[in-house]
């Protein structure tokens, strides 16, 4: 039972399978285990990222395509529920249209850039999903009248999800039952849904075909199979599904803007999460995104503890600024696709 | 007879995960025509891109000269006086004939009777010395690749089927061009499936089959055997 | 010697049709500048924003150039090459910046000196740069295109950081040179002068690439490289120390569109690169990957667009772009004028 709704994709490694329930465990339980409102904040973010990078790996681990338009295509879901909510008026049917709205569009998108530039070469397609991204982030930006601008776009949504609405008794093992719980685990029954119709996906024959074209696209080709075809497929499911986790990421935060769902810098953290947790794998999606958010809430901490420690030194302090943070991700970034290609969960299999 | 110019010594070459050569032993003696024989896909293209290491030998020695050339890059192995005709032309179509042939004289400029004397070898050579060479038919092209080779005089010529799919003058001028350079001195291996050329040509040859060289020898043994060929490579090449 | 073989020799194939279809790419700048001259009402404001667009065409194209070769001979596509830009500007508002004597003074030569100081110091960085990148970034993954696309954009992060680090997080404003500041005026259009120089140094610049290329052995490799690189081996030519030659002139090139559109824009930032390679992906895509011909067109056709755009309707300049890209690759998949792959 429990093997099947993993699509028999089993961890395969003890360690491995540890940390997943880990954190399986604690996402499930957070509002009880970890109280608090930044807590939550945290744990809200690592369910919605793990579809996220899920959706990215899909394309890049199992297809082999890079794209730099995630972003916009998570940012289409967010503002789909913006807007929806902001012209229908608060309420679910509001959240179901902008929802389905945004991952629709998100995915004709993914399908007109996949069939312009993966016809022609792979490559095409990150240089232009880096273009229309970023075309579309100014664009967004520009027309403030309909997007809110850089301000972005703040909206309500069905009271039932918002920390006035209480139920029950009001409060269970010192927790309050509200409707912020409820929109927690709105996010993470969401966000499980998807993981495991992903892992569905990639452990499907499409997702064989995927893996072999990524293996040698010649050699697929030659057998038989349209490797445009699939590729472009892989593309406009990986966009429906990050738009969706856009659209959670929209009601859990009752505001968009660019900067928390366009920005370059979600981008990276995206190939981050990838890369880290091990590309090809989908559990490295659920590692990637728990380690790199957890990482993050802390790095910027542990960096401005470092820089007052050689604050004396000359120029070093000027390394651990926490802005630089970006900086030591990078280099991270960097040795992690040249010294560990397959990720933490790569390791984890090979040292079973 | 002296020592050969070349000679592989057990050599493996893998394209990917396919094992191509499977210990291929050769020799071309100085001076000499040798023939590579062998039917399609038994690995004649590959050794000769192995001894030009565009694909490398995984074991094996190849010796040109008395040296082992086997782990030097393309570019040495070229220098040495290796000439290299490949089986698609190789020929740079976005450039004119004078610039394929400016670019294959390696050590300086086109030595004009050399010049000269291939225009009069080949003349379309002459005629469109101007022209892109991508504009070029078919057997021009082969015309240009193989002057391409010669513009300079080298110890060794690679050619790979220079008469694939040409018509029967143009071979004929081609064969008349390997003849001129054997008379140089030059030393030839030659890969060719058209049996009245290797005839017509070959001092030596060598069979290949399956990744190895399964008989070498002197052509006119070969040729006057029909049933060894027949046995070698599964056709009579009087009948072919 | 051998007589001469008694076969009529043809040439085959191409039609005049065919080959002036080859070349039909030209004729779209020419094209776009009547369009625009038809959409923009007054002729004055037409011909500020031809000469300007022109200037940002070539701006862009000297930064794209590089990048393109280094695609065609080796494979290599450098998210990273931003980078270059970023840096060659900073380095060389930092050499004017310091050199306040020479650009304040009303005397064009001094102006020039101080310019081609900063151009000169600009290059030197980024070509030194270009070859550390080469070496420690790109070198290891040849012929990896997934891992060249992730450690390039790697690279353009850690440098974008480092220049943080190095000039500090605000934009660096700073004025042109005193006699390259204000505008002639010509036919009732205001002209920028630096826009004319831009204009003028670019032609210069693009015209003297085309004659490396076409006449000189180096510019022989280099295009055979692009078509065919295993066969220029063959011939006995190291097509690698060519690469790596190539990818540290693209790189100083990029340093050097980095000043050139510093000074157009009298302001730096570190993410300048990065916006600047959207226009230069796009350009070296319709182009053609690995001509340089097709690069100088689409950046061109790049420059005007904007530029016409911008002024009819600034909202969607950057969209028009995407638009431009959309209709040459519905009419030329492999862009403008691609280069011929053997393999």
């Amino acid at each position: 039972m429990l093997t099947r709704l993993i699509s028999g994709d089993r961890p395969r490694s003890i360690v491995l399978t540890i940390i997943l329930l880990a954190i399986l465990i604690g996402l499930a339980l957070a509002p009880f285990l970890f109280p608090g409102i930044r807590s939550l904040e945290t744990a809200a973010r690592i369910c919605i990222f793990i579809v996220l990078v899920a959706s990215y790996d899909l394309m890049l681990g199992y297809g082999g395509i890079v794209s730099f338009a995630h972003t916009m295509f998570f940012g289409m879901g967010a503002y789909g529920v913006a807007l929806a909510s902001v012209h229908m008026g608060r309420g679910f049917d509001a959240l179901i249209v902008g929802t389905l709205a945004g991952a629709v569009a998100a995915a004709v998108l993914a399908l007109l850039i996949g069939l312009f530039s993966l016809r022609v070469r792979a490559i095409f397609f990150a240089m232009i999903t880096l273009a229309v991204a970023s075309a579309v982030a100014v664009l967004v930006s520009q027309l403030s009248s309909l997007t809110g601008g850089e301000d972005g776009l703040n909206y309500q949504i069905p009271r039932a999800l918002t920390p006035a609405f209480k139920f029950a008794d009001g409060r269970l093992f010192d927790v309050s039952l509200n409707g912020k719980l409820l929109n927690y685990y709105l996010v993470f029954f969401s966000a499980l849904i998807l993981f495991l119709l992903l892992l569905r996906i990639v452990n499907s024959p499409f997702g064989r075909v995927l893996q072999a074209i990524r293996e040698n696209d010649f050699r697929a080709e030659a057998i038989g199979y349209r490797v445009v075809y699939y590729r472009t497929a892989a593309t406009c499911i990986s966009a429906a599904v990050a738009a969706i986790a856009g659209s959670l990421f929209a009601i859990w935060l009752r505001y968009v803007g660019p900067d928390t769902t366009l920005s370059f810098e979600i981008m990276i953290d995206i190939l981050l999460m990838v890369v880290i947790g091990g590309m090809g794998t989908m559990y490295g999606a659920v590692i990637g995104a728990a380690v790199f958010i957890i990482a993050q809430n802390y790095l910027q901490e542990l960096m401005a503890v470092a820089a007052s420690a050689t604050a004396k030194v000359p120029v070093l302090p000027l390394f651990f600024d926490p802005d630089r943070w970006l900086l030591w991700l990078g280099v991270l970034f960097v040795l992690s696709v040249y010294f560990f290609p397959t990720g933490i969960v790569g390791r984890l299999r090979q040292g079973r | 007879m002296s020592d050969p110019v070349l000679s592989l010594q057990g050599v493996h070459t893998d394209i990917a995960q396919y094992h191509i050569l499977r210990g291929v032993d050769l020799e071309v003696p100085a001076g000499g025509v040798t023939m590579l024989l062998g039917r399609n896909g038994v690995g004649k293209t590959t050794t000769l891109r192995t001894i030009m290491g565009l694909w490398r030998a995984k074991e094996g020695r190849v010796v040109f000269r008395g040296e082992d050339i086997a782990a030097l890059p393309t570019p040495a192995i070229a220098r040495r006086g290796i000439g290299f005709v490949p089986e698609d032309m190789g020929i740079f179509s976005d450039l004119s004939v004078e610039e394929n042939m400016t670019l294959a004289a390696v050590s300086g400029p086109i030595d004009a009777e050399r010049l000269d004397w291939l225009q009069s070898v080949f003349p379309p050579l002459r005629t469109f010395w101007k022209k892109e060479a991508g504009t070029l038919s078919g057997g021009q092209k082969q015309m240009l690749s193989v002057a391409r080779a010669m513009i300079e005089k080298r110890r060794l010529y690679l050619i790979d089927e220079p008469t694939k799919g040409l018509a029967p003058a143009i071979v004929a001028t081609l064969a008349g061009a390997l003849r001129a350079l054997k008379q140089e001195g030059a030393s030839i291996l030659l890969v060719e499936q058209n049996f009245s050329v290797a005839k017509a040509l070959g001092d030596t040859c060598a069979v290949m089959d399956d990744g190895r060289v399964v008989w070498a020898g002197e052509m006119a043994t070969l040729a006057g055997d029909t049933a060894l060929q027949e046995r070698l490579m599964g056709l009579s090449m009087e009948s072919a | 010697m051998t007589a001469a073989p008694d076969h009529a020799p043809t040439i085959t194939g191409l039609s005049t049709w065919q080959r002036m279809q080859r070349h039909l790419p030209l004729l779209l700048v020419p094209l776009l500048v009547v369009v625009g001259y038809l959409a923009i009402p007054a002729t004055s404001s037409w011909l500020t924003l031809t000469v300007s667009g022109l200037a940002m065409g070539m701006m862009i194209f000297i930064m794209a150039s590089g990048l393109t070769l280094v695609f065609g001979l080796m494979d290599v596509i450098n998210f990273g090459h931003g980078a270059f830009i970023s840096v060659g500007a900073f380095v060389g508002v930092s050499i004017l910046l310091a050199l306040g004597s020479l650009t304040g003074a009303p005397s064009l030569a001094l102006n020039i000196a101080a310019v081609l100081v900063a151009v000169a110091g600009a290059m030197a960085a980024t070509a030194v740069m270009g070859w550390i990148f080469e070496r420690v970034i790109v070198k290891p993954v040849y012929g990896a295109h997934l891992k060249q696309i992730l450690v390039t954009m790697g690279g353009l992060i850690i440098v974008e950081q480092l220049i943080l680090i190095v000039w500090g997080p605000d934009e660096i404003f700073f004025s042109r040179p005193e006699m390259l500041k204000g505008a002639i005026t010509f036919a009732g259009a205001a002209i920028e002068k630096y826009r004319l120089l831009a204009v003028g140094f670019g032609l210069v610049l693009f015209l003297a690439m085309i004659w490396v290329l076409r006449s000189t052995k180096i510019g022989l490799i280099v295009r055979a490289g692009v078509q065919n690189g295993e066969m220029v081996e063959a011939l006995g030519y190291r097509l690698r120390i060519v690469f790596v030659a190539v990818f540290i002139a693209g790189s100083a090139l990029a340093g050097l569109g980095g000043v050139m559109w510093a000074l157009y824009q009298e302001v730096i930032t570190a993410h300048m690169g990065q916006e600047m390679m959207v226009l230069v992906f796009i350009v070296v895509i319709i182009g053609g990957l690995g001509s340089v011909e097709g690069c100088f067109i689409g950046a061109l056709l790049v420059g005007l667009l904007q530029n016409y755009v911008g002024f009819i309707e600034p909202k969607v300049a950057l969209i028009s772009n995407i638009g431009l890209l959309v209709l040459i690759l519905m009419w030329r998949p492999q862009g403008m004028l691609p280069v011929v792959k053997a393999k």
